[in-house]
């Protein structure tokens, strides 16, 4: 399993990069931490989820 | 009569005591971003008696920023870069200001403004550049603090507003949600709110208390 924001999910062995496409995540409004590291956007696509990993998506809004 | 810096420190110290004072005097934090986040964090910071600030805008005062953004209408038309400095310097007349009026674009403006700064606030307001500060500051810059925001536009209630430590160098404030294209614009109050989140994480970490 892959935690990721909370939920468990059963998508180890997907690239970052698939997921993120697949959740709906713009790719330009992000920052994506794994096991307590920050994954450099240069990254995503060669970052395959495993089970035990666990993600925070950090999508940001507008608004300052 | 404007008091001395010696009477400055004096009164610092009488209410921060001796070791609060010299760790927030001897800081460097940089914000980016002069709008309703960062000018609410810099005058926080400044009252505070944090020792330098990076102030880091390429925009000049609008009319338009003055419901939320400390500015006044005398300003319009000044950048915000020499408005706020203006204001801080009422406020603290010794603090050290360093500031750049420019756009932070890409990774090498990450590397050159933002090197000498301890603890470093995200205060823009387009998620595309609030995304590309993010991720730059913690890929090129690891041993920085970053404190970023999303999420305080609308009335949602206060409460909402939280800090939450995402990495050990990462912190996020706001609500994560309130994105200004769906609420009725920005309120003072609760942009303030989040951008005090940010000040006193800033202070924190000076305090070597870490967690949010």
């Amino acid at each position: 399993m892959v935690k990721i924001n909370g939920t468990s999910l059963e998508i180890a062995g997907t690239s970052l990069a698939d997921y993120l496409d697949t959740a709906g995540y713009d790719c330009a409004r992000i920052a994506v931490e794994r096991n307590g590291a920050i994954v450099p956007k240069s990254q995503y696509e060669v970052t395959i989820l495993a089970d035990g990993d666990t993600l925070e998506v950090v999508s940001f809004v507008g608004g300052g | 009569m404007i008091p001395s810096k010696r009477e400055f420190n004096q009164a610092l110290k009488m209410r921060h005591g001796e070791a609060l004072h010299a760790r927030f005097s001897a800081a460097v934090i940089a914000v980016c971003g002069l709008g309703g986040l960062g000018s609410n964090i810099a005058v926080s910071l400044a009252r505070a008696g944090v020792g330098k600030l990076i102030l880091i805008d390429f925009d000049q005062v609008d009319v338009s920023n003055l419901h939320r953004q400390q500015y006044k209408a005398s300003q319009i038309g000044l950048d915000k870069t020499q408005a706020l400095s203006q204001n801080l310097l009422e406020i603290s007349p010794y603090i050290e200001l360093e500031t750049h009026t420019a756009r932070i674009i890409d990774e090498d403006d990450v590397r050159r403004l933002l090197s000498s700064a301890d603890i470093i606030c995200e205060a823009f307001d387009q998620p595309e550049a609030k995304s590309m500060l993010t991720n730059a500051v913690l890929e090129l810059l690891p041993d920085k603090y970053l404190i970023a925001a999303s999420g305080m536009a609308g009335l949602g209630s206060a409460n909402t507003i939280q800090t939450r430590r995402i990495t050990s160098h990462f912190y996020l404030c706001g609500d994560r949600f309130s994105d200004v294209k769906d609420e009725p614009g920005l309120m003072a109050p609760r942009v303030a709110l989040c951008a005090s989140h940010q000040a006193l994480m800033a202070l924190r970490i000076l305090a070597n208390e870490f967690d949010a």
